[in-house]
């Protein structure tokens, strides 16, 4: 299975960055453009074929390495490879 | 006191603060390498500065899941003592021996620069050696060293009186300007309770020759030296 | 790309002329397969074989008794007492720079580190001489923006320092920045390893990172000029991973501990075969690659695209045999790759084979012997007349040209680069970016420290080369000595034009001419160097830019001496002052003229005046010094009254030149000097033979001039720092 995990920042954690895309966004003239998150999206190819079970383990692999959960959210979507 | 440096890949700031704590100790700390689990009979782990793991997924994240951090933490429950700088903070804080975590500086951009720190306590074995309320100058060399914690874990910190340096102006006062990385409560460094493990951003391990422009760094080493 | 028959049209796509190529079927006697096309077309590129400039490199002087290694290893060798060496070298990322300007910088600084490491040095500095096109210009905030975070990415990641470089901003750039990068190493004089293989049957070992699709042609690229389609070349630029070459750099110091290493060479421009071609090719041996045990990244990848990848942080080595498991047991505690991929033989060849086939197989000394060298026509550019008095009419008072002197692009203060690079890794950063002329890094367990700098002034060559070539060598050997070091030898970066343009390659000859005399003069021999040509966009080339970096020596890092002025110090200029306002700074930025013929540097003065100055910093006599260059006197007092924070009176200077030639007139080999007792010091001077005048007083909060005008130092100051946060807009 393909296992996509993405992580961002949790709401109310300062995001510098968005804020930075935002406003180049709107220095090129896209109007409109409310708040921008930034974040990052890991992908896994897990040898795991029984989707349940891969998701479980891409949470746990969330929580123990990939997201900081003091500061950062996740969530997981699960594909066939 | 035995004090060892703690060594990651990517760690690069191994070799100044080898040379600090051998000018307070007058002897060589032992370096510890990432896959070890045994810390013999050393009484202070230092975690240096530097880019563990590149920097790579978020600052300290990986050095945080190694072997030798299940023995940092054993030692920490033990009350020993554990200095983390930069990403040895970083890395402290990944590993939930410090809260909070440390974000991208408000300005997005790496900072090398002097800074000035106000020490907040000091009946700690790592500030005895200043006066209260003392101000001195430290280099800090960080793309992500805005500390930041919920309101509650800052009220915490602040309650238990475990804040151990304030970013300031020259004259000690907390200002915006002074924060520059843009910090909760313009905090540089953090005690856990027992006040036995220090996280701090700037480097004060960069400050111990005059010859390399001061001194301002050297109780710091001074202080656990005598403890 | 395979589909395409191997022929002259594929060759010429490939950077070889007809003629070329010719010679390279010549050699081979029969078709080429694509493979070794690519080799024949990136080992006979500008880059590789320094075709259009070789003839004139060699008129450089590059001994000196204290000379290990000069041009022709990865980087030049000198020897700098206590049984210690200084391994330094600049080199170019132009081209990459521009397609995407983080990354391009970034390589640039991995590539340059790994020319030093692998002498067996550890690096303990670096600087980066850097041109951009105008402020106003769209695309140059984008390009510092890219630039600097690249640099500062790079090096504060490895954890070697950077502590100094320059910036020029001029339209010429606009379409092609310069990024030149130094690193300076230190390594045991008896421990300095060289790239020539030997031993039939060693080992060829290739460690580091995995081979990619990175880069290919990009010694090609480096030697063409940008048309329109600059954009569509972005796929060919590396990406640096810095955390692999820190463990790189670590792995291969531990390594060097021991004596397994015969020969060793990094992958630099034209990966795999360049580096294998020049250590064969060195050893006068062969080599023979199984292409298959490539550590690789990706699947599919084609020979040829092996052989010309450029990859970063890889490395080659020719080991000893019974040494090459204890060398795998270090890397692979490093966690990198390592494999042997190869062997050394006695056919002279190189032989690349992949799947069970020989892709590549051609005669090594044909491939460097035959290599082609071009006497390229040259036009001898024509001398530019001294600029006519009344062309540098007066109407600003002193006060008032010097600020806004202070915040134009040239002079503006770069705290806000500095401020992105990691200056004190390493804690032996003895003077830091702007505390002195040339940055002061003490090396470990010493006390002896390296001076280091890069100088140019691209303005000056552009209307002068010989000249220009001239003051670009001896502004770096005034800058180390303004610190009290003595300078001991340069690297060159020559960044030209199209060298098929005779004006283009005109300046080139001249510069170098320039550069010669001033070498010799100063007993400054150039030990490395690279050559960057082809730095044009859409036929525009930019201006001629010899970089110079330079290192020197002090005994006594304590003895060094920063620009920053204390208060009650008595301020001398040494050196004599004409008034010379052609191609100052003044004239361009105030006058609004590029005009005239550069300051002369008459180099016997230049010497007398620079071993004078070192002396009196070496006996103490002087607190802070600091050299007379852009910009002209009252721009170098400022720099010293804002670097100190403190006030300065000036005295008048004499009658017979007017005040704003005299104060920022940019006459070369001058110092001003602070000093506890300026006539004292103005005597010894006069002694000596120099031209030496007490020019005024320190003191106060203010600078006052002599024209009647004052202005505070911290307005000064804010008009100096101005600039870069508002341009870069934070």
């Amino acid at each position: 299975m393909k296992a996509v995990v993405t992580v961002m920042l949790k709401d109310g954690v300062l995001d510098p960055q968005g804020k930075a895309i935002g406003q180049a966004l709107a220095g090129l003239g896209f109007a409109g453009v409310g708040e921008v998150r930034a974040g990052k999206v890991i992908e896994l190819e897990l040898a795991e074929t029984d989707p349940t079970r891969a998701r479980a383990t891409a949470e746990a692999m969330a929580r123990r390495l990939l997201a900081n959960t003091v500061i950062e959210s996740f969530r997981v979507q699960v594909e066939p490879a | 006191m035995k004090p060892g440096i703690v060594l990651f890949p990517g760690i690069n700031r191994e070799r100044d603060m080898a040379i600090a704590l051998e000018r307070a100790f007058g002897h060589a700390p032992r370096i510890v390498w990432h896959t070890e689990t045994d810390l013999g009979e050393l009484d202070l782990l230092v975690l240096p500065g530097g880019f563990s793991y590149g920097d790579y997924l978020r600052c300290g994240a990986m050095a945080a899941q190694t072997p030798v951090m299940g023995a940092v933490r054993a030692h920490a429950e033990r009350g020993g003592y554990v200095l983390g700088v930069c990403n040895g903070f970083q890395i402290l804080t990944e590993a939930g021996l410090l809260p909070g975590a440390l974000l991208r500086n408000a300005g997005l951009r790496f900072i090398s620069a002097d800074c000035h720190l106000r020490v907040e306590r000091t009946d700690t074995a790592f500030t005895a050696q200043w006066q209260q309320g003392a101000v001195f100058r430290a280099p800090m060399a960080h793309g992500d060293g805005n500390y930041f914690a919920d309101t509650a874990t800052l009220d915490r910190l602040e309650g238990e009186n475990l804040v151990a340096f304030r970013y300031v102006t020259a004259r000690g006062e907390v200002t915006p300007e002074a924060n520059r990385n843009g910090s909760a409560r313009s905090i540089a460094g953090i005690f856990s309770p027992n006040l036995r493990v220090l996280g701090l951003m700037p480097h004060p391990e960069d400050l111990v020759d005059k010859l390399l422009g001061g001194e301002d760094g050297a109780p710091l080493f001074a202080s656990l030296a005598a403890a | 790309m395979t589909q395409r028959p191997i022929d002259a049209a594929l060759a010429r796509d490939f950077g070889l002329s007809e003629e070329e190529y010719a010679r390279a079927l010549a050699i081979m006697g029969r078709p080429l397969t694509l493979a070794e096309l690519g080799v024949f077309s990136v080992m006979w590129s500008e880059h590789c074989s320094y075709k259009s400039s070789r003839t004139w490199l060699s008129q450089l002087p590059t001994k000196a008794p204290w000379v290990i290694h000069g041009p022709g290893e990865n980087a030049g060798v000198v020897e700098i007492g206590h049984g210690l060496a200084c391994v330094f070298k600049m080199e170019s990322h132009n081209h990459p720079s521009f397609i995407e300007p983080y990354q391009g910088a970034a390589t640039g600084v991995g590539g340059i580190l790994r020319d030093v490491f692998t002498m067996g040095a550890r690096p303990i500095a670096n600087l980066n001489a850097l041109r951009f096109g105008d402020p106003r210009h769209p695309v140059t905030r984008r390009i510092v923006d890219g630039v600097v975070r690249g640099i500062g990415g790079y090096g504060n990641c490895v954890g070697v320092p950077t502590v100094g470089g320059e910036i020029n901003f001029h339209p010429a750039y606009n379409g092609n920045p310069l990024v030149n990068a130094m690193t300076v190493g230190v390594a045991p004089v008896d421990r300095i390893f060289l790239s020539a293989a030997a031993g039939v049957g060693n080992p060829v070992v290739y460690v580091g990172s995995k081979t990619g699709r990175d880069g290919i042609h990009g010694a090609t690229m480096a030697s063409a000029e940008f048309g329109k389609d600059a954009e569509e070349k972005r796929p060919t630029v590396q990406v640096g991973d810095p955390f692999t070459e820190k463990l790189l750099i670590e792995a291969c110091l531990e390594l060097m501990q021991t004596d397994a290493i015969v020969a060793i060479q990094d992958m630099g421009a034209a990966g795999l075969t360049s580096s294998s071609v020049e250590m064969a090719g060195k050893g006068g041996v062969g080599i023979d690659l199984d292409l298959d045990a490539v550590p690789q990244r990706e699947t599919g990848i084609s020979a040829y695209e092996m052989l010309l990848s450029e990859s970063q942080e890889r490395m080659l080595m020719v080991l000893r045999p019974e040494k090459a498991e204890a060398a795998r047991m270090i890397f692979e505690k490093w966690q990198l790759d390592f494999a042997v991929i190869g062997r050394i033989t006695d056919t002279g060849r190189f032989v690349a084979r992949h799947q069970g086939r020989v892709e590549a197989d051609i005669p090594l000394a044909p491939l460097a012997d035959q290599a082609p060298v071009y006497q390229r026509p040259i036009a001898e550019p024509a001398k530019p007349a001294e600029l006519p008095p009344a062309r540098a009419e007066n109407r600003w008072g002193l006060a008032e040209a010097l600020e806004r002197l202070l915040g134009t692009p040239d002079l503006a203060s770069r705290a806000w680069v500095w401020e992105q690079y990691d200056s004190t890794i390493g804690g032996q950063t003895v003077k830091r970016p702007g505390a002195a002329d040339a940055a002061v890094v003490r090396i470990e367990g010493q006390t002896m420290a390296l001076a280091l700098t890069t100088d140019c002034t691209p303005r000056y060559c552009a209307a002068d080369p010989e000249a220009g070539g001239r003051q670009a060598v001896a502004e770096a050997w005034r800058n180390l000595t303004a610190t009290g070091a003595r300078p001991l030898a340069v690297t060159d970066n020559l960044n030209f034009g199209n060298p098929e343009k005779p004006e283009v390659m005109g300046a080139f000859a001249a510069a170098i001419r320039g550069m010669a005399a001033a070498c010799e003069a100063l007993n400054f021999p150039v030990v490395s160097g690279n050559v960057s040509l082809y730095n044009e966009t859409e036929g525009r080339p930019i201006l001629p830019t010899p970089a110079i970096g330079a290192v020197g020596v002090i005994d006594d890092a304590a003895a060094a001496v920063g620009i920053a002025l204390g208060p009650w110090l008595d301020l001398v200029l040494i050196g004599q002052t004409r008034g010379w306002l052609g191609q100052s700074l003044w004239l361009r930025e105030i006058a609004g003229r590029e005009e005239g013929a550069p300051p002369p540097v008459d180099l016997a003065a230049e010497r007398a005046a620079g071993d004078f100055v070192r002396g009196l910093i070496l006996n103490g006599t002087v607190r802070a010094c600091h050299d007379v260059s852009d910009g002209g006197l009252l721009v170098a007092v400022a720099e010293m009254a804002m670097a100190g924070n403190v006030g300065v009176r000036l005295s008048a200077g004499p009658r017979e030149i007017p005040g704003h030639a005299y104060w920022f007139g940019e006459d070369q080999g001058r110092y001003v000097l602070a000093v506890p007792d300026g006539p004292a010091v103005v005597r010894a001077a006069e002694a000596a033979g120099l031209a030496a005048v007490r020019i005024g007083h320190s003191g106060g909060a203010d600078l006052t001039v002599p024209d009647g005008g004052t202005i505070s130092i911290a307005k000064l100051r804010a008009a100096h720092e101005a600039f870069f946060p508002a341009f870069m807009g934070s």
